[in-house]
């Protein structure tokens, strides 16, 4: 799986826990709550739909991995290739 | 009673399986228009309910409706509504010193069975149970909601009371006006029952949930084929303040509290007991200084269900057996029994007899349980009055809890 294609897992995910947002501009490198509408419950939903949708865990010490786009691909990828 | 003690409405918003705002409830009541439909139940089936379709996206972001539960979107739309109908300069309002106050039968059970429901999709693995559990299942719920969405910073708590709850929110709420606790109060009771499997299950084990093949004439109250009850999801939120308060800001006062009255069986879990309610209605009257004639219209809490109506019927005869000018109606005919919302419901649909002298008629009565015959009981058409200044709302409950609440026009 790409890069591209592991942000577009997270976008995905995004659109459902947070329907009021727009999408359509989102910078990658930037954090995802510099940008956007997002509390620490919103990302406890990104690790839950990861688990339930794509068998992934993410163990708290890695919620920073999360912080951008760039950052989740650098750290999902690998788990999305086992 | 100088003008600090006395409580007025100044504000009602709801929403019912037969309208959203007070006029079009009113409408349907008076012109014999239910909502009862058939939904589809998890691990039921069909079951008949009565559901709201008021828009939950006006008052709340779609990630707020997401997270949040149906209850709190129900206590916000009607939050919002009542502030609007009370028309006060709401930006300007010390938000300190509002407070939210809601009954409420249950809380808890939707969003509980909705996540073993969750899990039962992972083996009931736990580790796939949401971390919105808590905060959605708290007590207090949909009276936090609503601070959070109206940005009210004052005290704000749900009433548990069974069926009885609606009342208790707005008495609450009275007494903590009279205590100075607040200034404004947002109170009331509100519903999700509808969405919960367990009530039904729990009603069909008991042998009290309702069964028609017309839904609409499924909630039949004092009618020879009543069967049980029909579970109904709803809301209803009054804006309250003190007199003088509302008098100050040249408010539409659209009614008074008169007086009210909470008190215990302490008999039975789930039978009612006919001498204790009535003994809540003489207690509310004794403190709204009213005799039982002085009573317009007496808003019933009957469920349909075969005993509990009955013994209401015997426990108002008790009281308003020299009342020759008392009319009997009840609200649960047309929406089900909502629950929480059931007492602050049924009075709003009754509060605007004051201004047409309308009393809303008992539908679905086809054949009157003479066990159920009580005189000026109103059945399938409005009767007019003369003038209606006064109005008893009944809401009683499971583990024997009841609630009587009086209301009067307001007259200075």
């Amino acid at each position: 799986m790409t890069y591209e294609q592991v942000k577009q897992i997270v976008l995905d995910i995004i659109s459902e826990i947070a329907p009021d947002e727009d999408l359509s501009d989102v910078k990658p490198e930037v954090p995802l709550r510099d940008q956007l509408d997002l509390d620490s419950m919103d990302f406890l939903d990104i690790v839950m739909e990861l688990r339930k949708k794509h068998s992934i865990e993410v163990p708290e010490a890695d919620y920073p991995r999360l912080a951008s786009l760039d950052s989740c691909a650098e750290y999902l990828q690998p788990k999305f290739a086992k | 009673m100088n003008h600090n003690d006395r409580i007025v409405i100044t504000g009602i918003g709801l929403t019912a399986p037969n309208g959203n705002t007070l006029a079009d409830f009113r409408q349907a009541l008076l012109t014999g228009q239910p909502n009862i439909q058939r939904i589809d139940m998890r691990y039921i089936g069909p079951v008949l309910a009565g559901v709201c379709d008021f828009d939950p996206f006006i008052y709340q972001k779609r990630k707020e409706v997401r997270n949040g539960t149906r209850a709190g979107s129900i206590a916000i739309y009607c939050a919002h509504e009542a502030v609007k109908d009370s028309a006060i300069n709401w930006e300007a309002v010390d938000r300190d010193r509002v407070g939210v106050y809601l009954g409420i039968t249950e809380h808890g059970n939707v969003e509980t069975e909705n996540e073993v429901y969750n899990i039962s999709k992972f083996d009931y693995d736990t580790k796939y149970w949401t971390h919105h559990h808590n905060p959605r299942t708290v007590a207090n719920n949909p009276a936090g909601e609503v601070t959070i969405n109206l940005n009210i910073t004052g005290p704000h708590y749900t009433i548990g009371a069974a069926c009885a709850a609606g009342n208790a929110g707005l008495i609450q709420a009275a007494q903590m006006l009279r205590l100075r606790e607040v200034d404004y109060a947002l109170a009331g009771g509100v519903s999700e029952s509808c969405q919960t499997f367990g009530i039904f299950a729990g009603f069909k084990s008991q042998g009290a949930l309702a069964e028609h093949e017309t839904p609409n004439k499924a909630s039949r109250p004092f009618d020879m084929d009543r069967n049980g009850i029909v579970v109904s999801e709803g809301g209803c939120i009054y804006f309250i303040e003190r007199l003088e308060t509302a008098l100050a800001r040249g408010a539409n006062i659209i009614a008074e509290i008169a007086g009210y009255c909470m008190n215990s069986d302490a008999q039975d879990a789930v039978l009612p007991y006919p001498k204790r309610q009535a003994e809540c209605m003489q207690k509310a009257l004794k403190q709204a200084n009213m005799k039982p004639s002085d009573i317009d219209i007496v808003n019933t809490h009957a469920t349909s269900t075969p005993q509990g109506d009955e013994q209401e019927c015997e426990a108002i005869r008790a009281v308003f057996k020299d009342s020759p000018h008392t009319y009997i109606n009840n609200t649960k005919s047309f929406i089900g029994h909502a629950m929480g919302a059931a007492g602050a419901l049924e009075l709003a649909g009754n509060i605007p007899a004051f201004k047409d002298n309308l009393v809303h008629p008992t539908i679905n009565v086809d054949k009157l349980d003479p066990k159920c015959e009580m005189p000026n009981l109103v059945i399938n058409e409005p009767r007019k009055l003369p003038e209606v200044k006064t109005i008893l709302n009944n809401s009683f409950g499971m583990l024997g809890i009841n609630s009587v609440l009086i209301i009067k026009k307001y007259s200075a």
